[in-house]
Formats: C-alpha cells, sequence, structure tokens
C-alpha cells in the first residue's frame, strides 16, 4: 500500500465524490423509509418532510400486518431466497472445483458452456420454463421459483469460483490427498474456507436480484400461499388507487434481511473484490 | 522403512510429451537419494509419480515388496514436504501436524503423543497454537517437515522443500534434514534443481537431464567421473571447463587451431570434448611439457569471492572462455599471459556427438 504522499486536495475530492455518490444512492431509500412513516396526505404535501408530530402515522405499517398475508410472504421470500443461494454456492462450487481442479475431456468446453449463461438472460426462457413446470406439476410452488434462481445464478458463480479456485495451491491439496483426505472432504476443509470470500461475493451478487425479483414470482408462483415479498406488495398497488402507505412500508420492510445479510458479508464481500488485485 | 524400486517409469502427458523416458532406479532401505536436473527434466514428475499423484504411463513403481501403481497416495505409506509447505492455512500447527493422523482414525492420546514428539525433534513446541501465517518461512517448513515425520512413513518425498527460504536458512535446514533422515532412517527421495544442496545430501546421486538417467551414483563419485558433458557441466560450480578438441597424429588441438601439449592419452583420431574443472588447473611457470595437459590462455577477469578467486581467460585466437580457481590472494591482471596445467587424472574426455565419457 502506499501510504507516502497524499495530497490532501485529492482525498478530499475523491471523498466528495464518494459523498454525493453515497448520497444520490441512499436518497430512493431515505425517501421511501420517510414516507412509510406519513400519513397519506403529508406525503403528497411534502415528500422530503420528514415525519412531525401532525404527520406522523403507522397506518402503512398496519395495513401491511392486518391486509394480506404479510408474515407468510416474507418467510416465503427467505425461504426462496436462502435456498436458491444454498445451492447455488454448493452446486457452483463444485462445479468450480470440479472445472479448476480435475483434467478431463471437454473440460473448457464445459467451463465455456457454463459461462454461456452469464450472457444470455434467463428471462428469455421463460415461455419453455413455464411450460417445464406446468408439465412438472411445479407450478406454484417454492420449489419452481428455487429451482429457476439456481439456474440462473449457477453461471456466475461457476465463473468467479473457478478462477477463485484455480488459485488455490495444488500442493495443498495434493498434501490433504497424501494425508488421505478424499476428494469431498478436501473440497470441503481445505478449498472452501479458502474460497469464503469469493463465496460471499457470489451470495451478495446473487441475494440482491432473487429477493427483489417480480417476474418469476408473478409467472411461477402467482397463488396466495406462495407470493413472495416483491409480489405481496403489488395488491396495494391498484389500477385505479394505490395505498402508497402500505407499499412504502412493505418496501421498507423488505429491504431490512437484505441489509442484515449485507452487513453479514460485506466483511468478507470486500476481502473478495480485493484480494488478487492487492497483495 | 522399505526400498522403492522404479522399473522402466515413463510419462507420457497429451499423448505426445514424454516427460520422463523410462527411468529405473532402485532405491536401498534407508537411502538418500537426491533426484537433480535443470527445470523441466521430469525430476518432479517423477517425484509425483512415485507419490501416486500423477499417473504412470508405463512401468512399475514398487515400495518394497509392493507394486503402487494404482494405489492412492493415502495408502502408499510416503508423506511429502512441499516446496511451498503447503500447510492447511486455517488449522493451527497441532491440527496440521494431527490432520493427517485423525483423519485414519488414529486415537487421541497416540495422536497426541506423536505430534508433541515431532514438535520437540523440530524445535516448534512454542508454536503448536500458532495458524501458519503467523509463522517465519522457516518455522513453516519446519512445520511441512513436521507433518512429514508424525506419519512415520515408510518413505519421505521432498519436492525443492528449500527453495523457498533465504540462503542463510537454507543451508540451516540442509543440515537439519540430513540429520534428521540419519537420526530416523526413513528411506528418501528428495528433488532439487540446486546441484550443491544435492551433492550434500544425497547418499547417491539420480542425474537427469530430458526425462532420461544421465548418471547414478555417490556425489563424489558423479564429480570425479561425470558420466557425460551434461553432468560435467551440471555438477560443480563453476562449472567444468569443456573444450572442442580434435585428435590427430599431432596431439591435441583446440578445433580453433590451438594446440595442445601432452593429454594425448592415446585417443583415435576424430573429434572430442575434452573437459577439465577449474579446481584442477593449476597456473605453472612455463610451457610446461610432458605429463597432463597444459594451455595457454590470457586473462580477462579475476573474480574474487571471499576464500578463493576465479580466473576467466581466453585463448589467442579466441576459442571458448575457460575458468581457473586461484587462491583468493593471487593478483592476476586482464592481459597477463598464464600457464595452466592438468593432471592426467583429472582431464576428462567426452564423445563429440553424444557427450558420453570416454576413459
Amino acid at each position: 500500500m502506499n501510504k507516502a504522499r497524499r495530497n490532501p486536495v485529492n482525498v478530499f475530492a475523491a471523498h466528495a465524490v464518494l459523498i454525493v455518490y453515497t448520497l444520490i444512492a441512499l436518497f430512493p431509500v431515505f425517501v421511501i423509509i420517510v414516507n412509510s412513516f406519513k400519513t397519506r396526505k403529508a406525503i403528497f404535501r411534502e415528500p422530503l418532510a420528514l415525519p412531525g408530530s401532525d404527520s406522523f402515522s403507522m397506518i402503512g405499517y398496519q395495513t401491511v400486518m392486518k391486509q394480506g398475508d404479510f408474515v407468510l410472504y416474507f418467510q416465503n421470500s427467505m425461504i426462496v431466497t436462502v435456498a436458491s443461494l444454498f445451492f447455488i454456492l454448493l452446486f457452483g462450487a463444485m462445479a468450480a472445483f470440479a472445472l479448476s481442479e480435475y483434467r478431463f475431456r471437454g473440460n473448457t468446453l464445459m467451463g465455456l458452456y457454463l459461462a454461456l449463461g452469464i450472457m444470455i438472460p434467463i428471462r428469455i426462457g421463460t415461455v419453455a420454463i413455464l411450460e417445464l413446470m406446468v408439465q412438472t406439476g411445479l407450478v406454484n410452488t417454492l420449489l419452481a421459483l428455487i429451482l429457476v434462481y439456481t439456474a440462473q445464478g449457477l453461471p456466475l458463480a461457476v465463473f468467479i469460483l473457478s478462477e477463485f479456485m484455480r488459485q488455490v495451491s495444488d500442493d495443498l491439496k495434493n498434501a490433504g490427498r497424501i494425508d488421505g483426505l478424499s476428494e469431498y472432504t478436501i473440497f470441503f476443509r481445505l478449498v472452501l474456507p479458502l474460497v469464503r470470500p469469493a463465496m460471499a461475493t457470489v451470495a451478495v451478487f446473487n441475494m440482491i436480484p432473487i429477493w427483489n425479483d417480480l417476474w418469476f414470482p408473478l409467472i411461477l408462483a402467482p397463488s396466495e400461499g406462495t407470493k413472495t415479498l416483491t409480489l405481496g406488495s403489488q395488491v396495494f398497488i391498484g389500477q385505479f388507487v394505490t395505498d402508497w402507505n402500505a407499499v412504502l412500508s412493505a418496501l421498507s420492510l423488505a429491504i431490512l434481511p437484505v441489509l442484515v445479510l449485507y452487513v453479514i458479508f460485506s466483511r468478507q464481500l470486500i476481502r473478495g473484490i480485493t484480494s488478487g488485485a492487492v497483495k | 522403512m522399505a526400498t522403492i524400486t522404479l522399473d522402466k517409469v515413463r510419462k507420457v502427458y497429451a499423448g505426445t510429451m514424454e516427460a520422463v523416458k523410462g527411468v529405473s532406479i532402485d532405491i536401498a532401505d534407508g537411502e538418500f537419494i537426491v533426484l537433480v536436473g535443470p527445470s523441466g527434466c521430469g525430476k518432479s514428475t517423477l517425484l509425483r509419480m512415485i507419490a501416486g499423484l500423477e499417473e504412470i504411463t508405463t512401468g512399475e513403481v514398487k515400495i518394497g515388496e509392493r507394486v503402487v501403481n494404482k494405489i492412492d497416495p493415502a495408502d502408499r505409506d510416503i508423506a511429502m514436504v512441499f516446496q511451498n509447505y503447503a500447510l492447511y492455512p486455517h488449522m493451527t500447527v497441532y491440527n496440521n501436524l494431527a490432520y493427517g493422523l485423525k483423519n485414519r482414525g488414529m486415537p487421541k492420546a497416540e495422536i497426541d503423543k506423536r505430534v508433541k514428539e515431532a514438535a520437540r525433534i523440530l524445535e516448534i513446541d512454542d508454536y503448536l497454537d500458532r495458524k501458519p501465517r503467523a509463522l517465519s518461512g522457516g518455522q513453516r517448513q519446519r512445520v511441512a517437515m513436521g507433518r512429514a515425520i508424525v506419519r512415520e512413513p515408510a518413505t519421505f518425498l521432498f519436492d525443492e522443500p528449500l527453495s523457498n527460504l533465504d540462503a542463510k536458512l537454507r543451508v540451516q535446514m540442509r543440515v537439519e534434514i540430513k540429520r534428521l533422515q540419519r537420526e530416523l532412517g526413513t528411506t528418501s527421495v528428495y528433488v532439487t534443481h540446486d546441484q550443491l544442496e544435492a551433492m550434500t545430501l544425497a547418499d547417491r546421486l539420480v542425474v537427469l537431464n530430458k526425462g532420461n538417467i544421465e548418471q547414478i551414483g555417490a556425489p563424489i563419485e558423479v564429480y570425479d567421473r561425470p558420466a557425460s558433458t551434461f553432468v560435467a557441466s551440471f555438477i560443480g560450480s563453476p562449472a567444468m571447463n569443456l573444450l572442442d578438441v580434435t585428435s590427430d597424429d599431432a596431439g591435441l588441438k583446440l578445433v580453433t587451431g590451438t594446440g595442445l601439449a601432452g593429454a594425448a592419452s592415446g585417443l583415435d583420431r576424430g573429434r572430442y570434448t575434452l573437459g577439465v574443472r577449474p579446481e584442477h588447473l593449476e597456473i605453472a611457470d612455463g610451457a610446461a611439457s610432458g605429463e597432463g595437459l597444459s594451455l595457454e590462455v590470457t586473462v580477462n577477469v579475476l573474480e574474487p569471492v571471499g576464500a578463493e578467486s576465479f580466473v576467466y581467460a581466453s585463448f589467442a585466437d579466441g576459442g571458448p572462455q575457460i575458468v581457473v580457481r586461484v587462491s583468493s590472494h593471487a593478483r592476476h591482471q586482464p592481459g597477463e599471459k598464464l600457464y595452466l596445467k592438468a593432471m592426467p587424472q583429472n582431464v576428462h574426455f567426452f564423445d563429440a556427438d553424444t557427450g558420453k565419457r570416454i576413459d
């Protein structure tokens, strides 16, 4: 790290840019959260004002809790996100290990084929996926969503993780082999702990799109019992009337779990992004 | 404790690249064998085949009386020390040593005893609770050795274990490895590209070049009687002087034309490579005649290295530069004429085409 000389003007400029960017990025979140605590009138009168004694209201949260099975939606989203992440990481890491560790015919081709999925959006195949789900009877199940999200996340996961796994020293794995570890033990006990930052990176990259997705829940699992949070929030948006208090409250609640997971992963994430670049 | 037998072991990569070309070696019980050669000579591949980390294309590897070609590394009763230590980074030193044993289902008490014993031998008792990243290079190397020792294997395999250490530590660890191997009496195969390491450690040296064995023998034997120009130039520092010469009725001549007095020891007519080590050349008072080889050269550079100095000199008609070891007090000036001579037993002849030694 170069700590030698830092021009204070440069430091100030860099921080100014970062602060401005942070403000821009956080502004919508700020507006959502602030307005979720206001009365409907106050939202429209002064959207940017903080809730005061006369404008403060929990009506949005009350609506959310009363109407619709919000806890269930929450639970559905949680199940889908966590299960998808689990499978993406598990299968992604295993595939990446195989691709980086074993020499077999078609290794490179297989890697390219898996990477292809990064470039082709899975939504192009929506009709086919829907047909498939109808035929297998998986429509309106959480499993349908988990399968689709796992498929969606795998290409990037394999791509990122195989790069990281290539960096794990061969000698280390060989030492494990001589110590009598099975390939699975080598994978789970030696390699995975070493690529943990990369795993966290993949987890965060995948978590947010899955949590926020509206498309597939709407198409594959729109039933009352399987609605996710994002889909559930849509009930408050009508064709003619929108219950903004409820929408904003639902969105504020939806931010929380992502925030918590992000804080958990973020320390690892930073290491994941910078490792390799900085020794 | 075990013997190791390699029988015409070959390794072919991707159908065409022949990395090891039919190598046969018999390694005695308790022997310290060093495989030495330049990078790409197949020495590491050979070691990895003994370890079972690399498949054997054809041929047979036996450890003890058992053919191990198809046996997993874990079941070959070997332990290996790697160049970059290959310690498990997320485990403490203690667990690094214990993990292999635990994995084999050894009782806790026995593991503890062995780890403590190995730690004592290697003087790493104080670091048992640390993670590898908190250790210095030398300490890590000791832990890597410890992991091999606790297994009490029939064979140690070393894959350039010292090449990541600094020069001073390398000498220290070299002595230590030798002492340890003597104490334990375990058959060892050691790979290095450092000829000095090879000379000092080995009971027997195996010099490899391009996947073939050039010579097998005790270090001093290899040094005294190199089997080929390759061995001659690889073992010894600075390398042996090699001169292209022709022999005819008038005696020996450099191919560039300068005649060489003496040394024509009944060779047939033809072209040869003559070899003489820098330390076997002596500075004579004048153009000597009679026994041995005699050269007349001009000094180019004097290179003092402390305990001794090296004179780089060339012949009047150009030709190859030759190196002479002289005492550290010698004061030869560039341009100075020197007469050199070497005893007949220190002059080697090799076939000009095959590079093989001619006796």
